[in-house]
């Protein structure tokens, strides 16, 4: 593998002139038998995507991230190979596993189609599928219901809210698991930084944390496997895949997984947040059994971060960063769009890695051939005014 | 007093329930007077909705005793039969089934009126812009605490709150005083309604005989302190006072309810030796125990209901009262060990004042230690729960998420563990536990929020308290969720 196959990787040339087909052949698969499943997955917090699908091929990676640069595969706790120059964090095995039986595809250089770094607002806009901040106040997953007819697909979040990405006016549900707080959790540690001088808060919390962690240990202990508990992620990919399956099952999913803003000690985060993403989605497998076949799972996140390390073993906000598509409907396939590189002059701002794709056009790609909504719906209500900025993928599932 | 720019963040939480989005801009002008401007005469404010007052609670609690006699009497055998028969029979009739389960929905009915009481007191919280007046209410509410954790007085807190207490939060306290122990939920909830004076006549035919419950707490809590200077006989002459205090029954509501328009309400009362009082309250002659009462020194002859009344003010009255009493308040609003100083200034102003209450707020508002930066107190759980409402701009609005989050945190609604009411000091609320449930709901809360800029939000809340730490770690969270998280579990969202 060279720099050279990854560099300006041409999006498929002929995109646009086999839509019209696909299309018509995709509505009609939709209307027979039950209804396709799919399942959006939001890592808040600005996933690392060189760290996710690690582009070991790159000559600027390993110089650009020192220590925070992941092997090549081959080497100790190297990336597991994708082919032309990219590789999957380690963390991924069950992800790599479904690559190997052409379930799994990424996109290494996807952006928002606004450039901001401020969390709460690039989250809004990556859920609300507008080209700006606050242009929608409802989601484009819930105006997708909408558009495929209100009522012929169930949708369902995970958590005690209903996130921006399924608010509309589709009536979605919800489910959270009853799981607390536990000592391991990314806010336990930020709020041990809050109470540093007043040690009375500090000290209960912990202690009370620690308890609590007993008591899960025990639950676990005691195979109680009904109740789900805030950091069993893989038990909660099996959880939802039960709420998605049988006549009244869930067919659109949105959940969100907390803690990728890696400031610092970010290998050590993302071996834990890589894992749990991994346990997820084979949880869904696993749970969703024959259903699986007609399964998508898009993991993507508001922005990347920046593809020099600071000086705190993390990384910065930053710019692009990768999307992740699994699920046996899922076409086998190569790297989704161009790989910008890291060459210098290459870098947004200097800083970032560049987006080569608008994040719109993938799922609008996975909305039209997966879900069996018009292009006309997609363009101008899913995702408004979308059409010349972020056309939908083709030949993703 | 010159106000510095902390000033309309302490006012707001220290004595209110929490800022709201824009009210410290609107307080920062003059943060005294917005405290000031809410001790009025009527009292504090009433949480809305359509609730029973005293007397129809009455009406209703004696339909449901004498329902309850009834199914107590379907389940009784009758002597003519076994009683493993006898509950058969009883079983199957119709009648009895019927009446159990009617008794049954009242019961029902009464606990979810005051769990909608509650909703409605947190909704006030909530969204009051009389936060002061607010948190002045429920410290008194506290001081004389009734507990739900009875079904019997449980069915009167909420008519308590607002007939007996939050109309006197501003007058004297033994007004307030007197009104709190004459509620049914008081004579219930301390078993005075119970109370029989032996040498009464009601006593003397019954062998019934006194119940020193209220008596004692109404010294050891409610007033002098448990070293107020009185002694074992000075609570059982109290107790022989207090007998006849008591709340209609049936009987008296057949009297007294419907009056009869051919026999004026009082002759009919007096027949029946019963003195109406307050709504829902009642002195029966016939159970009073008669005689001159001596109490902490004093000699009461006489006289009745108003025996006990004048023991009861000159109780209110008490320099021991005054003391406690400032301290409690000190301790409450600044410090669980609270500045000699600010107490001393409490209880001259009291003392001064014979126990205008209105005059010990003025206090406690012009005091400068009521204003010191640094904060001293750990919100009590509810007190927290309504504050991230204020700082969301949001109300509770259902009676279920809440009670929960309570019950979790550890001070169910209306339900203090003992007559001496909820604690108030940080060991109370802030153990291991606590916090992580704190934390429990704080994620719940901020889940559910619709915060666009939570950057904005913290400083609405907390105004020039918002420290750097805080202020950073909130624009630094990863997500709105995690950043509203961390802001009602910061030290200074948890303390006041």
């Amino acid at each position: 593998m060279t720099a050279l196959n990854m560099n300006r990787r041409r999006l498929l040339a002929a995109a646009s002139a086999g839509v019209g087909l696909a299309f018509a052949g995709r509505v009609a698969a939709q209307t027979n038998g039950p209804a396709n499943k799919l399942v959006v997955v939001i890592a808040r917090g600005a996933m690392d995507g060189l760290s996710v699908t690690v582009p070991y091929g790159d000559p600027n990676y390993v110089p650009l991230r020192g220590g925070l640069a992941i092997a090549a595969p081959g080497e100790a706790n190297g990336a597991l190979a994708l082919g032309e120059g990219f590789g999957l964090h380690p963390a991924l095995a069950g992800l790599h596993d479904l690559y190997g039986l052409g379930q799994m595809r990424f996109a290494p250089a996807v952006a928002l189609p606004v450039r901001i770094r401020s969390h709460f607002d690039a989250q809004d806009v990556l859920e609300n599928g507008g080209e700006g901040l606050r242009q929608q106040t409802d989601g484009w997953l819930n105006r997708a219901i909408v558009a495929a007819g209100g009522t012929s697909l169930k949708g369902l979040s995970i958590g005690a809210q209903t996130p921006l990405i399924l608010r509309g006016d589709a009536p979605v549900s919800s489910w959270a698991p009853g799981g607390q707080v536990r000592g391991g959790d990314r806010i336990a540690s930020l709020l041990q930084d809050l109470y540093v001088e007043d040690p009375m808060l500090g000290q209960n919390l912990a202690r009370g944390l620690a308890t609590e962690e007993l008591v899960g240990q025990g639950q676990n202990m005691d195979g109680d496997e009904a109740r789900v508990r805030r950091n069993d992620v893989q038990g909660l990919g099996r959880a939802v895949a039960r709420l998605m399956t049988g006549a009244e099952g869930a067919d659109i999913v949105a959940v969100s997984l907390d803690g990728w803003d890696t400031h610092a000690g970010q290998k050590a985060q993302l071996q834990t947040r890589l894992t749990g993403l991994d346990q997820l989605v084979t949880g869904l497998k696993d749970g969703l059994g024959e259903t699986w076949s007609r399964t998508a799972v898009v993991v993507a996140t508001e922005f990347g971060r920046t593809a020099r390390a600071n000086g705190t073993q993390g990384t910065d906000h930053g710019t692009g960063s990768s999307l992740l598509l699994a699920g046996g409907a899922i076409k086998r396939g190569g790297p989704i769009g161009d790989w910008p590189t890291l060459a210098d002059n290459r870098l947004f701002e200097d800083r970032d890695l560049a987006p080569t794709m608008d994040i719109r056009s993938v799922f609008k790609g996975v909305l039209r051939d997966h879900m069996g909504l018009d292009r006309a719906a997609l363009d101008a209500r899913v995702f408004p005014a979308s059409a010349a900025e972020a056309p939908a993928m083709d030949g993703l599932v | 007093m010159a106000s510095s720019p902390t000033d309309a963040a302490i006012a707001l939480t220290r004595l209110g329930l929490g800022a709201r989005p824009g009210e410290i801009e609107r307080v920062a002008a003059d943060p005294r007077g917005w405290a000031t401007a809410q001790i009025r005469p009527q009292g504090a404010p009433q949480p809305s909705g359509q609730f029973a007052d005293t007397a129809e609670r009455v009406a209703q609690y004696v339909d449901y005793q004498s329902d309850a006699g009834q199914v107590r009497r379907d389940r009784r055998p009758p002597t003519s039969m076994a009683s493993d028969t006898a509950q058969t029979a009883s079983a199957a009739d119709p009648q009895a089934v019927a009446r159990r389960e009617a008794r049954q929905a009242a019961r029902r009915d009464i606990t979810q009126d005051t769990a909608q009481e509650f909703l409605a007191r947190a909704q006030l919280g909530a969204t009051t812009d009389d936060g002061f007046a607010e948190r002045w209410a429920l410290f008194w509410a506290n001081a004389v605490t009734v507990s739900a954790v009875k079904f019997a007085s449980g069915a009167f807190v909420g008519q308590y709150e607002r007939e007996a207490i939050r109309p006197h939060v501003f007058g004297r306290f033994e007004d307030l005083v007197l009104a709190a122990e004459q509620h049914p939920a008081m004579l219930l909830y301390l078993d005075q309604a119970r109370s029989v004076g032996p040498d009464s006549m009601a006593g003397a035919r019954r062998n019934a005989g006194l119940n020193e419950n209220l008596a004692r707490e109404m010294m050891e809590l409610h007033t002098v302190g448990a070293d107020g200077g009185y002694t074992q006989g000075d609570v059982t002459e109290l107790a022989r006072a207090l007998t006849g205090w008591s709340i209609p029954t049936a009987r008296d509501q057949g009297q007294t309810a419907n009056p009869s328009p051919n026999r004026p309400r009082r002759a009919r009362a007096m027949a029946n030796q019963i003195e109406p009082g307050p709504d829902g309250f009642v002195f029966r002659a016939n159970v009073h125990e008669p005689g001159v009462r001596t109490v902490m020194g004093k000699t009461y002859p006489a006289s009745g209901l108003a025996q006990g009344q004048a023991i009861l003010r000159d109780l209110a009255r008490h320099p021991a009262t005054a003391k406690r009493l400032s301290r409690r308040l000190a301790a409450h609003f600044v410090a669980d060990d609270p500045p000699p100083a600010l107490v001393a200034r409490l209880e001259d102003a009291w003392t001064r004042s014979g126990g205008d209450l209105a005059q010990v707020a003025r206090a406690l508002i012009d005091a400068p230690e009521t204003w010191t930066p640094q904060p001293a107190k750990i919100k009590t759980p509810y007190d927290f729960v309504v504050s991230t409402h204020r700082a969301l701009g949001t109300r509770p609005q259902r009676i279920q998420p809440l009670r929960q989050a309570l019950l979790d945190m550890g001070q169910p609604p209306f339900a203090a563990p003992s007559p001496e009411g909820w604690p108030d000091a940080a060991a109370d609320w802030a153990g291991p536990d606590a916090l992580v449930k704190r934390l429990n709901w704080s994620r719940t809360a901020a889940d559910a929020a619709q915060a666009a800029d939570p950057n904005a939000l913290a400083v609405a809340a907390l105004g020039a308290r918002l420290s750097e730490r805080t202020r950073l770690a909130v624009a630094r969270a990863e997500s709105r969720p995690e950043a509203l998280t961390l802001l009602f579990m910061s030290p200074e969202f948890q303390r006041r």
